[in-house]
Parts: structure tokens; sequence; C-alpha cells
């Protein structure tokens, strides 16, 4: 990987978010399946997993996840996204010098799977960092689309004797998997 | 001063985890925010900024019309008004038509601006506020103390007792449990509300599209769970272009917070879907409340540039003593203080402008280039202007611009405490400078004023026939000659005569100051006369704040005033005036003046004095030549921050000039040093004064005492 990847883990991780990187889109797969699991994810209400619509899920076997991971939801409206402990949803650009990811939120399932379960896991693919702040707002268009989020590490709050503290309203931890994209790959159209 | 107003202050002055807190957030937020701005061109960053809010500011109905076209295109209803009542009344009725029960805010300093939760309630509708300061105060009956911080004057313990007595006994004063608590409860709230509001950070004309800005996260829940949504827009938050977004989401994290980006940025350009599939209903409320009126008033209108990141709340040294409260209103701090005067009234504004002690720190730090202390002056000359200058004010000023009756009464006031002087210090002082004997002594009134005691220096044959005129300003005249002495004596090494116009008089800056624009103007007129009637290469002072009237105020006070006649000479001045230190850097460099030789003098300590700092740009001069006369200068923490002098601001709040004076003393012992020098009388008076009061043996001296005898 390259300078502005190691820039933007730099970043990330100052603000608390963990930062994954997987050539391989299988790779990246396997990886949040057994973070899942681990997770304690289940069918249960406050152990679900919801998984918004994304081009990394094309090509892949939703049903069969599902039955692998009883609890892991592709269904995603807000009754299950509020009793849902991990949030899985793809984002568009990475900025280096900030640690931070843009996402067209238009959606709402877009926002529901990161707001309002503890745990974020963002996909991205690796060759969408950019630099900084201005060459993000260049990519991104207003016009097109009314919901744009910045997300920068997990969500914080100081306004209690100024101590930092993690996961107020949103996600208390935010976990960004980066992947690889052959061009032929399925997923690989965003 | 108003007795309530006073009482606030003490009160926020007593309270040890309202100090406390501000007090340590504001040494960690100098550190932390320098930090953040690494590898940026700060200088370069606000320039644009202010540029681009400053033609917003000009365009106001213009980029209003743009923004209310294209958000209308997309689906979004726009309401524009300039009245206060007229947004309360449109929400309301929102509310009614909707059959909206229950409303989650996240953060929105226009709301709080027009009371707007108050009459919510009155209508039978819940508020709840979801940023975590907000609703902690919200619970405790309160009002934010700190716009980025608004729970900052609470303590864990308190706000402990806050949830068990208002939501559910049983927390313990852990904060990530407290805010555990506070997730839990506030996510009930925000999945049962039908109506959500926010404010927003900035609003694209161009496109349509508001920025809103939170770490917590509430403003995503509370744009996406509800289904109307609800944003209150000031005017000033409008911007041309989506490229605008840039310069001002690049400075608003750093300055607030010291983050390099906040936790979650949405911009929001039309409605989008509900949770059940139905489109969101989005209303904008461009609000203006006056705003308009101020961006075209002249003086006020770079107050328009403001991204309220309260970052000149955080450098202040009023600030982190009071804290918010003091203010008595939503704005609070410097910029506060002028947002009230025209959100609320002027009058609002009358005490509350009284807490400015000019210091300056604002001015470096504001993102939006915003000269606050000038706006505030300019707030107390308009006072001045509507409610007349009261009587003691004005034979006060009488007295002080006829210079022998002035020195006479001080003389006489201090000789009668003769019995009580102690190494030229006095204890007591009758007239207007007695309040100020509480936490420092001062100085004894010489016997003659320098302007006798010139007279006996013999002036040198000018090589070149150089001539410098000396301007003394009150204190050296009256109080310390000595410095006006040790200067004249450093410039006749140099083989430059000096002169001392008789003319000269009061510099004005306490008029000034007190918004006596009419006073300071005579004064400038007086001096311009005096001081230009000698052919001289350059008008020297040893005062900074003497230096500053007559290097910018004598015109920004005939500008002010619209005395155009008085400005070229008024500028023929200026451009002759030059503080002690970057004279003296000056003549050293060109060989005129030399150091003894090999000379070293031991450890000593420089205080920035607020106005050679920070409007001269002149702190490397007198470091630079105390090295070179052979001192090591062993800097002090924090050593330009403001000693809490003001001039007559030690007299108006002595309160508050004492504790920071203090927090100076303490800074200046812990540097190690047994000298302390500084440019500025009033300082000298200040901490010399402190320190007497303390018996410490530190000596504190003019930087031209200092280096007098250390020149060949």
């Amino acid at each position: 990987m390259d300078a502005v990847f190691d820039t933007f883990k730099l970043r990330a991780e100052a603000v608390s978010a963990e930062v994954h990187h997987f050539p391989r889109k299988n790779e990246a797969l396997e990886f949040i399946l057994h973070y899942l699991h681990d997770a304690g994810v289940s069918d249960a209400p406050q152990a679900y997993a919801v998984w918004a619509s994304c081009p990394f899920l094309d090509g892949v076997d939703q049903k069969q996840l599902s039955t692998t991971l009883p609890g892991l939801l592709f269904d995603v409206n807000r009754e299950v996204s509020a009793a849902a402990k991990v949030g899985i949803s793809q984002l568009d650009w990475a900025i280096a010098n900030t640690g931070t990811l843009v996402q067209d939120a238009a959606r709402v399932d877009q926002r529901l799977v990161s707001t309002l379960p503890l745990i974020h896991i963002a996909l991205i693919r690796s060759d969408r960092i950019v630099p900084d702040l201005p060459s993000a707002l260049a990519k991104i268009r207003p016009e097109q689309t009314n919901y744009i989020s910045f997300i920068t590490g997990p969500s914080r709050t100081a306004d209690i004797e100024r101590v930092l503290t993690i996961g107020v309203h949103g996600p208390e931890k935010l976990i960004i998997v980066f992947y690889d994209v052959l061009l032929d790959e399925p997923g690989s159209v965003n | 001063m108003e007795t309530k107003f006073r009482e606030s202050i003490n009160k926020a002055l007593h309270n040890p985890n309202l100090t406390g807190a501000l007090g340590r957030f504001s040494e960690a937020y100098r550190i932390s925010r320098q930090k953040a701005y690494e590898g940026y061109d700060f200088e370069a960053l606000r320039t644009q900024i202010a540029e681009r809010k400053s033609y917003a500011a000009s365009h106001l109905d213009e980029l209003a019309e743009r923004f209310t076209k294209n958000a209308e295109a997309r689906g979004t209803k726009v309401f524009r008004t300039n009245d206060p009542a007229k947004v309360r009344e449109y929400i309301l009725n929102l509310a009614r038509v909707n059959g909206v029960k229950s409303v989650v805010k996240s953060k929105s300093m226009a709301s709080e601006e027009i009371h707007l939760n108050k009459h919510l309630e009155a209508a039978g509708i819940e508020v709840g506020e979801t940023d975590l300061g907000e609703w902690i105060v919200q619970l405790a009956g309160q009002t934010p103390s700190h716009m980025v911080m608004p729970a900052i004057h609470m303590s864990k313990e308190e706000v402990t007792t806050v949830f068990n007595e208002q939501v559910e006994q049983g927390q313990k004063p852990d904060i990530p449990k407290l805010v555990k608590f506070a997730r839990g409860k506030l996510r009930a709230k925000f999945l049962k509300a039908e109506m959500g509001i926010t404010g927003a950070n900035i609003a694209v004309a161009e496109t349509g599209t508001l920025v809103i800005v939170t770490n917590e996260g509430n403003a995503r829940l509370v744009t996406t769970l509800p289904k109307i949504h609800v944003a209150i827009v000031g005017i000033e938050k409008l911007m041309e272009k989506f490229d605008d977004v840039v310069p001002v989401l690049t400075a608003l994290p750093k300055s607030a917070t010291a983050q390099l980006m906040t936790s979650y940025v949405s911009m929001i350009s039309g409605p989008v879907p509900n949770t059940d599939g139905t489109p969101k209903q989005l209303h904008i409320i461009l609000m203006d409340n006056r705003r308009t009126e101020m961006s075209q008033d002249p003086k006020f209108k770079q107050a328009m540039q403001c991204i309220r990141c309260a970052s000149c709340l955080n450098v202040c040294p009023v600030f982190r003593l009071v804290g918010g409260h003091v203010f008595g209103k939503i704005y609070t701090g410097g910029i506060g203080t002028i947002l009230t005067a025209w959100f609320d009234a002027l009058k609002s504004s009358d005490d509350i402008q009284s807490l400015c002690i000019q210091c300056g720190n604002c001015t470096e730090v504001c993102p939006g280039k915003i000269d606050i202390p000038g706006l505030i002056l300019e707030l107390r000359r308009r006072l001045a202007v509507e409610q007349g200058q009261p009587l003691a004010q004005k034979a006060i000023f009488s007295v002080v611009n006829n210079r022998r009756l002035f020195h006479s009464m001080l003389r006489a006031g201090s000789l009668m405490q003769k019995p009580l002087q102690k190494d030229g210090f006095i204890r007591h002082l009758p007239f207007f400078l007695s309040e100020m004997t509480e936490f420092r002594s001062l100085p004894a009134i010489a016997e003659a004023p320098f302007r006798d005691t010139f007279k006996k220096i013999q002036q040198p044959a000018a090589k070149n026939k150089e001539k410098i005129a000396f301007y003394a300003g009150c204190l050296i005249d009256f109080a310390y000659p000595e410095m006006g002495e040790s200067l004249v004596k450093i410039l006749n090494k140099a083989g430059i005569e000096v002169v001392f116009p008789e003319g000269q008089t009061c510099c004005g800056a306490p008029a000034r100051y007190s918004g006596a624009y009419e006073v300071a103007a005579q004064n400038a007129n007086d001096n311009i006369k005096a001081l230009l009637a000698d052919d001289v290469t350059y008008v020297v002072s040893a005062c900074p704040t003497c230096t500053v009237a007559l290097k910018q105020e004598f015109i920004s006070t005939f500008e002010s005033l619209g005395q155009t006649g008085s400005l070229p000479r008024a500028r023929e001045l200026a451009a002759k005036v030059i503080d002690f230190s970057s004279l003296v850097k000056k003549l050293v460099d060109e060989g005129r003046l030399k150091f003894k030789e090999g000379q070293q003098l031991g450890k000593i300590t420089y205080h920035d004095s607020c106005h050679l700092k920070r409007t001269l740009h002149a702190s490397q001069p007198p470091r630079d030549l105390l090295t070179q006369a052979g001192y090591e200068v062993a800097e002090m923490y924090e050593a330009d921050m403001c000693c809490g002098m003001g001039g007559s601001y030690s007299l108006k709040l002595p309160e508050i000039s004492a504790p920071i004076l203090e927090r100076k003393l303490t800074n200046i012992k812990n540097s190690g040093a047994p000298l302390a020098v500084m440019d500025c009388p009033g300082c000298v008076m200040q901490i010399r004064g402190g320190l007497d009061k303390q018996n410490s043996t530190i000596k504190v001296e003019h930087t031209a005492q200092r280096l007098v005898d250390e020149l060949e």
C-alpha cells in the first residue's frame, strides 16, 4: 500500500478507528464474518448485524451468509437497525489527511446502519483514497444527492469535564475495511 | 454597572469548578489548537474565510434568493424572515398541522437566540436537546456557559445529581457510565420524535446545501429518524459556492475543538426518504433577526465573518475566569458581546462590554479575522453616545487633560499618604485611583513630573543634527520619570538630541476605551500639534498603549467621528511613531549603539505587553536587546498573556484584574529569574505592585531601565 493509505491509517487510528486492509474481496468478507461471530452476533434483539446493500455485496450469496450466521440481516429497516449490535455499509471516499470517510447517504439504510448500532463496519475500496478535503469535495456532487455523510472516527463527546468519551449517540466502534478491486471482479463498478 | 452583574461576576469567580475547568481548558486549548493547525497556513486560511464570508455578507439578498430557488427546486420548503416571532410561529404551526407531540433537537444557537424551547413547551410539545452538554443544561434548568461546551461549568458529581433528580435515581459519578445512561435515555427520544430541529454551520447558495457539523452524531439521528426536519439557519451562514465549504470546514473543527475534523459532517441538499419510504418534510428557515442590518453597518459588517467556533472565548483571559453565565444571554465571550448587542439590543451589551480588557488575544486566533476588541470599543462608543458620558467621568477627563493640574492633584494625594510610603510605593491613593490598592501597591507620584526633570538633562550637540521627539504619556510623566530618563540617556549615547514637546498631553486611550471619542479626538489634535512642531526623525514612546494611540488610534478616532480634515496630519505623525525597543534595536543594528562587551548578566524573564505584542508585533526586539546585553532570557509560561492592568480596567473590575495578575505573578516566579522586564509602564505598575504586595524580591523594570547601563 502507498503513502496516502499510511496517512489515512495514521489519522483514522488517531481518532480511535480501526483500519484493516485486504488485497482480495473474499479475504475482507472472511474478516467481517469472523468479526461478527466474535462480536456475538445472533438472531436476537440487540445482537443483530445489519448490512446495507452495496456494491461489495454484488456476487455475494447473501442467503447463504444469513444461514451461516443467523442474525445477519440484509433487509434493513428502522426496527432491526435499532436492535442491531453491528451495522455494515460501504463508503465512497476516504480522505487521507483527516482519516475521514465520505458517503452518498441519501438512502436511509446507509444512515440507519451507521448511526444506530454500537459497531459500524465501513467497507471501502482501496483505490478510493484522496489526499485531502478539497480533493474530496471536488469528487462529490451535492447537486446529485440530497445527503452526504462525512464520518471521522466513532461518535464522541467531551461534554462532561472535558473527558473524551467514545460512543455517545452513534457507534462506539468504527472498523474500516479496505479491499482492493480487480477491474473484472463483481463490485468493481461503483 | 448593575449590582446584579457584579454579583454574577463574583459568583463565577468563586465557583472553583468553573474557573478550574475553564482554566485547565484554556491552557490545553492553546497547545492542542496549535497542533491541529500544524502544516496549515492559518493566515492564508483565515484570509480566505474572511474574504468569502465578507462577500456573502455584501450579497445576502442575492444569496438567500439563490439558496431558496435551488433548495425549493429539490422539494425543500424555505421560509425567510427577519422576525424571531415569525420563526416560532412557523414551527408551532408546522407542529400543529402534523400533530407533533415530541421534538428532538441537535444544537442550534439560532433556536436558543429566539427561545424556541420555551414556546414549544408552552404549546404542550416535549422538547429534547440531544447534544449531551445541552441536555444536561436543559435538565438542570440552566443556560449554556460555553458555545461549544455548554456544560463545562459542571462537575461529574453535579451532572450525576441532575440525572438522579431529573431522570432516574441510581446514577454514579462515572463519566463513561453517565454517557451510556444518556445514550439510552436519549435514544428513546430520537425514536419517538415526530420532528427534528437542527441549525446549520454553512448554507451553500449555489447548491441549496446545508452543512451540519457534530461530534456526537446527534444531528445524523435528528435528520434521519423524525419525519419532519426543520433547520433554523441564521443568514450569516450563507456562502456563495460549494467550494466555500473547504476553508470553513478546514478551520472550524481545528479552532473549535482542536480536531482535524469533527466526527460527523452532514451535507443536506434536499428531502431524503424516511424510514417508511415516505419523503421527509424538509423546512429551512432563513432567519435574519437584524443580521442584514448588521451587514450594512460599515463597522459591524465584519462580525458576519464569524463561524461560531468560540476560539475567542477559549483564549480570553477574562472568559477563563468568569465563564459564560455572566453574559446573561445566549451568545457569550467576545463575539457574544457583539452578537448580543445586535440580536438582542445595544443596551443589553452595556455591562458585558466592560468585561473586555482589550488584550487582543482573540484577534490572533479568530478564523474570521474579526477585530473583536475593536468592535467592542465601537459598542462602548455607541453606548456612550446613546447614554451620554457620566458626569464623574467628564470631570476626570478634564483633569487628566490639564497636565499640571493632574500632576499636582496626584502628587497632593500621594503626599497625604506619605507616612505609608515604602520603597517608592504608596499603600493608598485618594481620588479615583484608590480602589486599585486592594491587590497591589501603587507607585508614588514623582515630586517633579518628567516634563520638569527633562529640562535638567543636558542634550548633546546632535551629530547629523538628528532630533527625536519623546512622548512620555501619563505614567512616565507623573509616576515613573526614571523610565523617561533612561530612554533619553540611551538616545543621547547614540548621539541623538531628544526633544520633549511641552504641549503633549494624554494619548486619549483612557477616553477612547471609555467610549468618549470626542475627548480622545481633542487629545489627538493637541498631541499632533505638539509633536509635529519640531522637525524630528522619530517620535518615540516607551509605552506601547501610547504608541498604538499615536500610530493607529488617532486615525481611527478621527475616522469614527468623520473628522477627515485631521487625517493627513494624523498620518504624518503615525509615520514617525516608533516604540522604544524597536528604535533601540534599530540603532544597535546600525552600529550607533553598542553593548558593553562580554557581559554575563544572568537570568531575566520578559513579559509581553498586549499592545506591543499583538498590535505593534514587536515581541522580538526587546528579547534580542536583552540577549545582546548579556542576559539569559528565561521565558515564563504564557509570557504574552495580559497582566490584568488594561488601563482603567483594573479600576472598574478589580475583582477580575486581581486573579489575572495572580496568574502572571505565579508564572514570573516559576521562571526562576530574579528580574522581570517589560516595555509598558502600565504593566510595570501592575506587576511591580503585585509582587510588592507579596513581598517578593523579584525586581520589575522597564526594558529601558534595564538596558541603560549595559550600553557603552
